[in-house]
């Protein structure tokens, strides 16, 4: 009898109309672990989201609730207990310190090789900050001068809020909630995330990353961000923060669309250096990401990442060519160590006509760790005179780790061309002595090496984040070589 | 200034130096010479502290004090110099990135500041004329397509700009026309002081024409058989090396 009786609300859900006093409140820190409509409404009301939005989540929620958990990718992990977990995991309190002593040394090591201010070492690590006048200042200026040109940068929670039409119009679009498991999920349950529109043929001033780093010290678990570069519109968003996130929550699942008009240019780089689990392989992240970007007529986007975190990776940034002369671009540098996995790359998808792409994926492989290249390039039926190139290049450190490539090319369109090459390389035991002949040391060596081995990708990163993403690629590969 | 004493090595169970002494003095140049397989290159690799070799006995000191336990870097730091046989490539990074490197990690351990870029250059434009170097090497990925003569020369500008204290130059010459070879040999002359000493290992007498040894030791088996001054190269190249065997 009691199946009958739960069988039947959820059917009285479903056909109910949703309104803000339907359900009693839940209490934010008392939020019940596990997912169900009612915790779906609960977000929503939340964040107080019109209607509409509360049952654009809902249909997500019943999209996630027939699918299941792909498991296609060459990772091994433990699948995530859904019904575990608490699913309001907006402003996550951390405790306020008092000063930088109470802080983890092992985190200020980290901060002062990637030589961070203390200021913003405070910040980050969530002490309290004596002098907040500066940042205050500074991000104001940076409002002022994205209002003059009439660009929205906020969080989604208040894009929606703000600019329903905008997000009515293109959430959804790029990455629908049908798409795949992670992206339903976060579908129905984001918690924030970033909301930008670049008006017609403005050029954004600024990167867009500075304002971002100044303003959201932690990002959330299910972070929805969408980016919208109206015709002959430009800007370059970075995503990310280079210290490192130590984030206990196991599981984030981020949707990210990327929609960029005639025209236009988006440029988006992430670097993603999440807690990637201890020695052991104990702990860390799983990041389930869907990032994808729509090219209309003449337009480009560019990905350019550094992954260097994250005990599970599983993220394929993408881009649907529609519009013809419109190029797609990725540039990936993966790095693992210990036992983290990665299954990383791309999806090119040539719709329009002379459509051009680029993909140029570095893997790095250290300790006992696997890291694969996934990439699919398809050119439609329609697309004439499609050209992409496709470069894959493996490191290995010692002889316990893995690379993997897994190309997948679909062609139907006897006017493309397409080339692939592939590389695997060690770092030779030659190497590395000479290198410790001229006075450098092997983890200095190994850095070096890396560095010189990435370097097609860290230069499309902007100035002021590859100093960071290079410090980065160092620190993660510290005691790699016994 | 660098004292062998002794010293046996090998690898993998297998032999090679079987007691080497050898004493070297600031401001001198010692040839090593020999026949393919005498352990001329293995001397050099234990000299600069690569773990493939084993010290099974004997030791090596510089200024008195044992090199033995310490990392090739730390050996580096206190200014030992080997010009490799056959220098590595490292695709992405440049030779100037890469000597910039080199010479702030040896300032950093030596309880110096990272050399300004202003000095650094200057000293990159001076010491890249000296060997009469191309300029658009230094911004070329490590020896990565160099020609074998290039690399060499890319060796000795390292040498140049690391100013080391004991450099060995590891058969230096092969590999080298003969106009390289006087530009490199002129390079090393010019660097050559009465602080410093430079180990010169060559199967021929060609090099020795122009960076002209104080001393020549015949190298056998692990063993030095024979010593001399310089004319002992020229008896070698007339006789070859059957008569010391």
């Amino acid at each position: 009898m009691n199946k009958f009786t739960e069988d039947d609300l959820k059917k009285e859900l479903e056909t109910k109309e949703y309104e803000y006093g339907f359900y009693t409140d839940i209490e934010a820190d008392k939020f019940p672990v596990g997912l169900s409509e009612e915790v779906v409404i609960a977000i929503s009301k939340k964040k107080n989201e019109p209607d509409w939005m509360t049952k654009w989540r809902l249909e997500a929620f019943k999209v996630w609730s027939e699918m299941k958990e792909p498991d296609w990718a060459n990772v091994n992990y433990e699948k995530p207990k859904f019904q575990d977990i608490s699913y309001y995991s907006a402003p996550v309190q951390k405790k306020k310190l008092d000063s930088l002593d109470e802080v983890d040394p092992e985190l200020l090591k980290t901060f002062e090789k990637l030589g961070i201010s203390i200021d913003e070492q405070k910040r980050l690590s969530n002490v309290a900050v004596d002098i907040v006048i500066d940042s205050v200042s500074v991000a104001t200026t940076f409002k002022k001068t994205l209002n003059e040109r009439g660009i929205i940068f906020m969080p989604i929670s208040e894009a929606i809020q703000e600019h329903p039409e905008l997000v009515k119009k293109y959430l959804g679009t790029i990455v629908p909630t049908t798409d795949n498991f992670y992206a339903a999920l976060n579908s129905a349950v984001f918690s924030d995330g970033s909301f930008c529109y670049i008006p017609k043929g403005v050029t954004c001033p600024m990167e867009l990353s500075t304002y971002f780093r100044i303003n959201e010290g932690g990002t959330g678990q299910f972070e929805r961000t969408l980016v919208i570069a109206d015709k002959g519109s430009y800007v370059s968003y970075l995503e990310g923060c280079t210290a490192p996130a130590r984030d206990e929550n196991q599981l984030h699942a981020a949707v990210v669309e990327l929609i960029a008009l005639d025209d236009a240019e988006i440029k988006y780089s992430t670097v993603q250096n999440w807690f990637p689990g201890n020695k052991e392989g104990k702990g860390g992240i799983y990041n389930f990401v869907t990032k994808r970007g729509l090219c209309e007529k003449n337009a480009k986007i560019s990905w350019t990442q550094v992954e260097t975190g994250s005990a599970v990776t599983w993220k394929y940034p993408s881009c649907i060519l529609k519009g013809d002369n419109s190029v797609g671009e990725f540039y990936s540098i993966a790095v693992t160590n210990n036992f983290q996995q990665a299954d990383t790359g791309t999806k090119m998808i040539h719709l329009g006509n002379n459509t051009r792409s680029t993909i140029i994926s570095k893997g790095v492989s250290a300790g006992k760790s696997q890291n694969s290249y996934r990439g699919l390039v398809q050119i439609s039926p329609r697309a004439k005179n499609a050209r992409n190139f496709s470069q894959c290049d493996s490191l290995l450190m010692g002889d316990q780790c893995g690379a993997h490539t897994f190309p997948y090319i679909e062609c139907k369109n006897n006017s493309a061309q397409i080339e692939h090459e592939a590389t695997t390389s060690k770092i030779g035991e030659d190497q590395l002595f000479y290198c410790n002949q001229r006075g450098i040391d092997t983890e200095k060596a190994i850095a070096l090496i890396v560095n010189g081995f990435s370097k097609e990708v860290l230069n499309k990163l902007p100035m002021e984040f590859a100093v960071e993403a290079q410090k980065l690629l160092e620190i993660s590969l510290e005691g790699s070589v016994g | 200034m660098l004292e062998i004493k002794n010293l046996h090595a090998g690898i993998d169970d297998k032999n090679i130096l079987n007691g080497i002494n050898l004493s070297i003095n600031a401001g001198e140049v010692h040839a090593i010479m020999g026949p393919n397989g005498s352990g001329k290159s293995t001397l050099s690799s234990v000299i600069a502290g690569n773990e493939t070799y084993e010290v099974t006995e004997g030791d090596v000191l510089l200024d008195n004090k044992s090199l033995l336990e310490l990392a090739p870097e730390e050996r580096a730091h206190k200014g030992i110099f080997l010009s490799f046989q056959y220098p590595v490539e490292i695709p992405g990074v440049t030779t100037t990135n890469f000597i910039k490197t080199a010479i702030n990690e040896k300032r950093k351990a030596n309880g110096l500041e990272d050399l300004p870029a202003k000095d650094m250059l200057k000293l990159i434009r001076e010491k890249s004329e000296l060997l009469e170097m191309d300029r658009k090497f230094l911004s070329r990925s490590l020896n990565e397509g160099f020609s074998g003569g290039e690399k060499k020369r890319n060796e000795i500008f390292q040498m140049a700009m690391l100013e080391p204290k004991l450099a060995i130059l590891d058969e230096t010459d092969s590999g080298l026309d003969i106009d390289a070879l006087k530009v490199v040999a002129n390079g090393v002359n010019k660097l050559r002081s009465k602080d410093n000493a430079v180990v010169v290992i060559t199967h021929y007498q060609r090099l020795l024409d122009y960076i002209v040894p104080d001393f020549v030791h015949v190298l056998h088996n692990g063993k030095i058989v024979k010593s001399g001054g310089k004319e002992l190269a020229l008896e070698l190249e007339k006789k070859g090396y059957d008569w010391l065997k």
